[in-house]
C-alpha cells in the first residue's frame, strides 16, 4: 500500500507553493505592523520541532528507504464485520471506475469509524437534551440515538435485510444486489422501528463523501487521490497568480505539507 | 449568591463585530469598557491548519456548540417548536470576534428603498400592494442618514470595491480598488452587459491590497485561499474584530475583555438597567458586574432572548399584534439562483475568497417595475467565487443520481465545470413571524431557549421563482449548456444552510409603539440600554448585513456617548 506519510514536493507545474515564511517575505511585509503586526508576525514563529515531519531519509546512500507503515489502518470503533459491510456499502455510494479509486481503496471505512469513535459519533456539539417528539421534516433529526448506535443499527439492518431478501452476507453481495439494498434504505421500503432507514442512509452517503474528500489527516482521501481525481489542489497557500487564469492543474498538497513548509 | 464586582462605565454583552466597534469608540473617548463574551479568546495563530473542510466547514469547529444552547423551530403556531438539534440553516458565532471571524466578508450597503420601503411603495403601488398580514416598516432613518456610518465602517475594515451603479449615493469611493477578476466573473460581466444590466465588482472585506485604516491597523492583502467562510483567515486579510477594532480598544488600556462569559440577565431597577448577571462557564460561578450603560451585541438570538428573559420591554404578542420584543423576525431567500454546466470550459473553481464576485442590483429592491408581480422587493444577483471545497460542492446536472458510478462520474466532470448565479433574496417580516422563548427546551444553564416561528410565504416562493429564471437567463447568455433552476420554493426547513442572516426581534423604528429601539439603537423604555445587531432591522434587505450592522454600531456608539453627556432619550 502506498503510504500517505512522505512530505510531498508541493511544486504545481506552474505555480510554486511558497512557504508562509517565504509569502511574508516576498510581500514585503514588515513585522511588528502596527497592532495587528503581532498576530501576522507571530505566524514566523519556529516550528515546533516535535511537530515537524521527519524529513524523507535521503536517497542513494545505499541504504533501503523505508516506507513507514501506514498505523492509522485499524480500527477505534467498528467490529470486523461492522468494518466489512461499511467498507461494501460506501464502495457502492463511491465506487472505483476508470477515472480512479473508489472509497475502499480511499480509506473511507477507516475514515467513519474514526469519526464514529469520536465527537462526530457522540453527537457531541449538537443539542441531544430531551424531551423528544417526532418532528415535521422541517425541523430535522429528532431522534435520540446518537451516530454510532445509528450505525450499529443501521448496519445490521444492512445484513438483516440481505439475508431475508437475498440470503447472502450482504458483503458477499453482487454490486448490483448491493445497490438493491442501499436503495431500500435510501426510499425506507425497508421498516425500521428503531431508527430511519432513509436518516441512516443520508449519513452513510455524507460520511462516504466526506472520507473521500477530507484532508488525508483524518484517514480517508488516500494520496490526495480523491482531490487527484477532480483536480483539488487541496491545502495551498495562495493562488494569487492564478485567480485571473484559466484552469489551472496544481498538483494538491495536505495539512501535513503545511506543517513541512514552515 | 452571585458575586458583585466593582462598576465599569459600559459593559459590552458579546465581542463579535457589533460589540468591538463599540469598545473601540467608547475607550478612544476614555470611558472604562467591560467586554463580556461566552466563547473562547481567539486569535490569527490559531488558522495555522485552517485548511481543514472537514474539521471547520463539516463540523462547525468555530461556531456555537449547540449541546449549551440551541434555538427551537416551528413553522406556525400550530405545531410544537423543536430544537435544532443539529447545524443547518444559520451558523451561530462564538468566541472572541464573533461570526465575524468566519464570514465571508460580502459588505454591501442596503438600498435607500430598503430604509423607506413601506412608505415608498404605497406610494408607488398603493396600500393594497402590501398583504394585509405583511408587517414591514420604515426604519426612521434614512440611508442618507446612515451614509456617513457606512463609509466609517467601510474605512475601518478596509472595504474593496467600485461604485453600486444602482446604489445609494456615496460620499467617497471604497478605500481600495476591487478585487481580481476571474474568468466566471468576467464571463459573468460581458453577458450581463449584453442584457443591459448593470454589474459591478462585489465589495469585499478581504483585502484587494495591503492596507493601513484610519486606526493605524496594517493587514496583508488576500491571497485568494479559497478557505474564508466557515474559516479564520490565517493571513488578517479578511477584517475580522480581532485584527482591527478590537486591539484598538485594547490598546488603549481602557477594555477589558472576559472570555467565557456567558449573560444571562440584564439587571434593572424601575426603567434603568444596573448592570448585567453572567456565569463564569470554567467556574460555574454567577456574577454580576454592575454599569452604568449595557449594551446588547450577542447576535439577534441572545439579544432578545437575555431582553425577554429579564423582563426589560415589552414581549411581542402575535395574537393582538402589541409588544415589540420579539416582533418581525425576518430571514433571506437565498434558494433562487441557478446553477450551468460548461462542456467546454474548465474554471479555477477552486481557488477564491470570501467576497469575490460581480453582482448586480437590476432587480432588487425597487429598481424594477412591480406592477405585475406578486411580490415587493427582489434579490442581488451574483456571481461568486469563494473556493469551491470538495465535500460541499459536488455540482451535477439535475438527474444525476445522488451517489453510485453516474454520481462519481459527474462530479468528477462538473467539478470545476459548473458556475452558480445566485439570489440574494430580501425577506418581508409578517405578523405570525416572531421570536419568543422556548415553554419547554433549556440551555446548558436552565434557561429558556430562544424560539423561532417562521416559514416561507407566497411573497417569498414568487420572488425565488422569478430571480431563479433571472439567473438562469445570465447564464444561458454565458453559454451554459445546461442549466438547472428553482422550480418552486418549498417550506423554510432548518436543516440545510441558507445564510446567517437572521433579522429582528428588537427593531429600531421612530415609535415606541411598534418598535424597541430608536435610530441610535437606544431601547426606548430603558434609555440606558443599546441593542445594537441585526436585530433592530424590521426585515431584510436582498443582501448581506454586516455593513448595515457596523454602521448602526457606529452610530450607537455616538449615541452612548451622548448620552454619557446629556442622558435622557436621545430621539
Ligand atoms: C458562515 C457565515 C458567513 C457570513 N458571511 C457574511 C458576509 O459575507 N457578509 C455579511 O455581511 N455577513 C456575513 N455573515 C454574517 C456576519 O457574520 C454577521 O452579520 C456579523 O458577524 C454580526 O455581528 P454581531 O456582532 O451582531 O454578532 P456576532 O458576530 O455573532 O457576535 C456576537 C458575539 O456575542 C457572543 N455572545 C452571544 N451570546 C452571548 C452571551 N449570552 N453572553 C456573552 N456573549 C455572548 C457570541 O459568542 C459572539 O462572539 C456571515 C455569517 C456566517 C456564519
Ligand atoms: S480568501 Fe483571502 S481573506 Fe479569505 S481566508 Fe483566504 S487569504 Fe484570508
Amino acid at each position: 500500500m502506498a503510504n500517505s506519510d512522505e512530505p510531498k514536493k508541493t511544486n504545481g507545474q506552474n505555480i510554486e507553493q511558497p512557504s508562509r515564511r517565504k509569502f511574508l517575505i516576498n510581500a514585503g511585509y514588515a513585522i511588528g505592523g502596527v497592532v495587528v503586526g503581532g498576530a501576522v508576525g507571530s505566524l514566523f514563529r519556529k516550528p515546533n520541532k516535535t511537530q515537524q515531519t521527519e524529513p524523507a531519509p535521503p536517497s542513494g546512500t545505499g541504504e533501503e528507504t523505508t516506507v513507514p507503515k501506514n498505523y492509522n489502518r485499524a480500527l477505534m470503533f467498528f467490529s470486523q464485520d461492522q468494518f466489512a459491510i461499511a467498507n461494501a456499502a460506501a464502495e457502492r455510494i463511491y465506487p472505483a471506475d476508470d477515472i480512479g479509486p473508489g472509497a475502499a481503496a480511499l480509506g473511507v471505512a477507516f475514515f467513519i469509524d474514526h469519526q464514529l469513535a469520536g465527537d462526530w459519533g457522540f453527537n457531541s456539539r449538537e443539542y441531544m437534551s430531551p424531551p423528544f417528539y417526532t418532528g415535521e421534516k422541517t425541523q430535522g433529526y429528532q431522534g435520540r440515538l446518537r451516530r454510532r448506535e445509528m450505525f450499529e443499527i443501521g448496519l445490521q439492518e444492512i445484513e438483516n435485510y440481505s439475508q431475508t431478501q437475498k440470503s447472502k452476507k450482504f458483503v458477499k453481495l453482487a454490486p448490483e444486489e448491493q445497490d438493491e439494498v442501499l436503495k431500500a434504505f435510501e426510499s425506507d421500503s425497508v421498516k425500521l422501528t428503531t431508527i430511519s432507514a432513509s436518516g441512516f442512509f443520508k449519513t452513510l452517503r455524507s460520511a462516504t463523501i466526506e472520507g473521500v474528500y477530507s484532508d488525508p489527516l483524518y484517514g480517508g482521501n488516500m494520496d490526495m487521490n480523491g482531490w487527484k481525481m477532480r483536480n483539488y489542489p487541496g491545502n495551498q497557500m495562495s493562488y494569487t497568480d492564478i485567480i485571473e487564469k484559466d484552469f489551472t492543474k496544481i498538483e494538491p498538497s495536505s495539512l501535513q505539507d503545511h506543517m513541512s513548509a514552515h | 449568591m452571585a458575586k458583585t464586582l466593582p462598576k465599569t462605565d459600559v459593559v459590552i454583552v458579546g465581542v463579535g463585530w457589533a460589540g468591538g466597534i463599540i469598545a473601540s469608540e467608547l475607550t478612544k473617548k476614555g470611558l472604562n469598557v467591560v467586554g463580556l463574551e461566552r466563547g473562547r479568546e481567539r486569535k490569527t495563530e490559531d488558522y495555522y491548519m485552517v485548511h481543514d473542510e472537514l474539521r471547520y466547514s463539516a463540523r462547525y469547529g468555530l461556531m456555537q456548540d449547540l449541546s449549551k444552547e440551541t434555538v427551537t423551530f416551528r413553522s406556525t403556531e400550530k405545531i410544537r417548536a423543536l430544537p435544532m438539534r443539529a447545524y443547518g440553516s444559520f451558523l451561530i458565532g462564538d468566541g472572541l470576534g464573533g461570526a465575524g471571524v468566519h464570514w465571508n466578508g460580502q459588505t454591501f450597503r442596503f438600498l435607500p428603498y430598503d430604509f423607506k420601503i413601506r412608505s415608498m411603495t404605497t406610494e408607488k403601488y398603493g396600500k393594497n400592494k402590501i398583504p394585509a398580514d405583511m408587517a414591514i416598516q420604515d426604519w426612521g432613518i434614512t440611508y442618507e442618514e446612515l451614509e456617513p456610518y457606512y463609509d466609517t465602517f467601510e474605512k475601518m475594515a478596509g472595504i474593496a470595491g467600485e461604485e453600486n451603479p444602482l446604489g445609494g449615493k456615496r460620499s467617497n469611493p471604497y478605500p481600495i480598488p476591487p478585487m481580481k477578476k476571474s474568468p466566471a466573473m468576467q464571463l459573468f460581466t460581458d453577458a450581463t452587459k449584453k442584457l443591459n444590466l448593470h454589474p459591478y465588482m462585489m465589495p469585499s472585506a478581504n483585502l484587494s491590497q495591503d492596507y493601513t485604516n484610519p486606526d493605524g491597523v496594517s493587514r496583508a492583502a488576500c491571497q485568494y485561499c479559497g478557505y474564508c467562510e466557515r474559516f479564520g483567515c490565517e493571513y488578517g486579510a479578511k477584517a475580522d474584530p480581532v485584527v482591527t477594532v478590537i486591539p484598538i480598544a485594547v490598546k488603549s488600556g481602557k477594555f477589558e475583555i472576559r472570555t467565557h462569559s456567558h449573560v444571562r440577565r440584564i439587571i434593572h431597577s424601575g426603567k434603568k438597567a444596573t448592570g448585567v448577571l453572567y456565569t463564569d462557564v470554567t467556574t460555574g460561578e454567577e456574577i454580576i458586574q454592575p454599569a452604568d450603560i449595557v449594551v446588547m451585541t450577542s447576535y439577534v438570538f441572545n439579544n432578545v432572548r437575555i431582553l425577554l428573559m429579564s423582563g426589560v420591554g415589552k414581549p411581542y404578542d402575535s395574537s393582538t399584534g402589541t409588544g415589540v420584543i420579539g416582533r418581525n423576525y425576518a430571514y433571506q431567500v437565498i434558494k433562487g439562483g441557478a446553477t450551468g454546466f460548461f462542456e467546454e470550459k474548465q474554471f479555477n473553481n477552486f481557488a477564491g475568497a470570501g467576497s469575490l464576485g460581480v453582482n448586480l442590483d437590476d432587480y432588487n429592491g425597487d429598481n424594477f417595475d412591480h406592477s405585475g408581480l406578486k411580490f415587493i422587493h427582489g434579490a442581488s444577483i451574483s456571481v461568486s467565487q469563494t473556493g469551491q471545497r470538495p465535500i460541499s460542492n459536488n455540482p451535477a446536472p439535475g438527474g444525476t443520481p445522488t451517489w453510485g458510478k453516474d454520481f462519481k462520474a459527474n462530479t468528477l466532470k462538473y467539478a470545476n465545470r459548473a458556475i452558480t448565479v445566485g439570489g440574494q433574496g430580501s425577506s418581508m417580516s409578517f405578523k405570525h413571524h416572531f421570536l419568543d422563548l422556548d415553554p419547554e427546551y433549556k440551555d446548558a444553564y436552565g434557561d429558556p431557549l430562544m424560539r423561532l416561528t417562521f416559514d416561507f410565504e407566497e411573497q417569498d416562493k414568487e420572488l425565488a421563482v422569478f430571480i431563479s429564471g433571472k439567473c438562469a437567463d445570465i447564464l444561458k447568455e454565458m453559454g451554459a449548456n445546461h442549466i438547472d433552476q428553482l422550480k418552486e420554493l418549498g417550506p423554510y426547513e432548518i436543516t440545510t444552510y441558507q445564510s446567517t442572516h437572521n433579522t429582528g426581534g428588537a427593531i429600531m423604528g421612530s415609535s415606541p409603539e411598534t418598535s424597541a429601539v430608536n435610530t441610535y439603537s437606544q431601547m426606548w423604555d430603558y434609555d440606558n440600554v443599546f441593542v445594537v445587531g441585526a436585530s433592530s432591522f424590521p426585515q431584510n434587505a436582498g443582501y448581506n448585513p454586516t455593513d448595515t450592522v457596523g454602521a448602526l454600531a457606529y452610530r450607537a456608539a455616538e449615541g452612548i456617548l451622548k448620552y454619557r453627556e446629556k442622558g435622557g432619550l436621545l430621539v
